[in-house]
């Protein structure tokens, strides 16, 4: 597990810093593909939806659409709340007041 | 070069909105990764080695979830390959700039430290010390996050249960607040709509496979619709 981390946290560097130093670091002799650019807009809905989707719809890992599920309530809030708001901690506190809610009625 | 005070805090003076917006995720994070299970210094050294927020929310549940390394590195990877395009943002203005320099600055490069130095080096241009208020930005972040992250995984340790408090869920918040504002574009909603039908198909794929399946798929879809989309504009 230790060893684990360490690989882990070690990846995570190499990768990371080699996107930060890529073009600082190598200057014009990199070049960014127009399509590579566009399909960047379309990753942070696409990774964190990914992320959501299972962990909402299946929190036990089979299907659960049931009024039991409380994960459906609070997300569904949070989205409603961020889509007014546009407020991210405002969305999430408010998510997490009817999931919490949701689980001491029920 | 010797150090510039004036500049480097006035670097750190222009980061300060996004200072005290970092900070709660900071505390979330700290929290979030102890009670799933990581050592206190696993979190930090996250916050302090990689110093990439949200792939390292990513990750702590990829890792939780048992997800195999090179799951968690090609995520890391697609998650934070939106600073290549800061990194060559900031280039023309960095030029002047030694390697060394480059090199250091790039490490710090975050959404929130390119939106400010981007907007000062636009404005203002480099001049004679520019990079000691990148410098000063950068470690204002930086600073900021690994703090917050020790606050976090200090509750973390002392609250008792705090993972029977539904951190998860918490988890799940945050990314569904970031994610809602963005769906007014319909690409992305597509993106979105089709990530998330096919990670939940996948969710029985070992290692999290299904996560890597499902980004690519949303991706994909929201090019596709793009591309529908600019087809059907000349004719309305």
């Amino acid at each position: 597990m230790k060893l684990d981390l360490l690989w882990t946290v070690l990846g995570m560097l190499a990768v990371t810093y080699s996107v930060r130093v890529s073009f600082l670091g190598f200057g014009q002799r990199l070049r960014f593909p127009a399509w590579l650019q566009r399909s960047l807009h379309y990753v942070p809905a696409a990774v964190l939806t990914a992320l959501v989707a299972p962990m909402t719809l299946a929190p036990q890992g089979a299907l659960d659409v049931s009024l039991s599920n409380a994960y459906l309530p609070g997300v569904l809030a949070t989205g409603l709340a961020a889509w007014w708001t546009r407020h991210t901690l405002g969305a999430i506190v408010c998510g997490f007041v009817v999931y919490a809610g949701w689980r001491w009625l029920g | 070069m010797a150090f510039r005070a004036g500049v480097f805090w006035q670097g750190v003076r222009d980061t300060t909105p996004m200072l005290v917006g970092a900070a709660p995720f900071g505390v979330i994070f700290g929290a979030l990764a102890v009670s799933a299970g990581l050592s206190a210094w696993g979190a930090l050294a996250l916050s302090g080695v990689v110093f990439a927020g949200s792939s390292q929310f990513v990750a702590v549940s990829l890792m939780a979830a048992g997800a195999a390394l090179p799951v968690i590195w090609l995520t890391t990877l697609v998650v934070n390959l939106r600073h290549a395009l800061y990194s060559a943002a900031l280039l023309p203005h960095a030029q002047g700039l030694s390697a060394r320099w480059r090199w250091c600055l790039a490490f710090w490069l975050t959404d929130e430290t390119f939106a400010v130095v981007e907007h000062r080096l636009r404005t203002q241009g480099m001049g004679a010390d520019g990079q000691w208020f990148w410098l000063g930005s950068s470690l204002a972040m930086y600073l900021n996050w690994l703090g917050w992250t020790l606050v976090g995984v200090v509750l973390g340790q002392n609250i008792p249960g705090l993972e029977s408090w539904g951190l998860d869920f918490a988890m799940a918040a945050t990314f569904t607040a970031i994610v809602t504002p963005q769906l007014a574009r319909r690409p992305v909603l597509a993106a979105a709509v089709c990530a998330g039908v096919t990670a939940l198909l996948a969710r029985g794929l070992p290692y999290k496979l299904g996560l890597m399946l499902a980004a690519a798929a949303g991706v994909l879809g929201g090019m596709l619709a793009e591309r529908g989309l600019a087809r059907q504009e000349p004719q309305s």
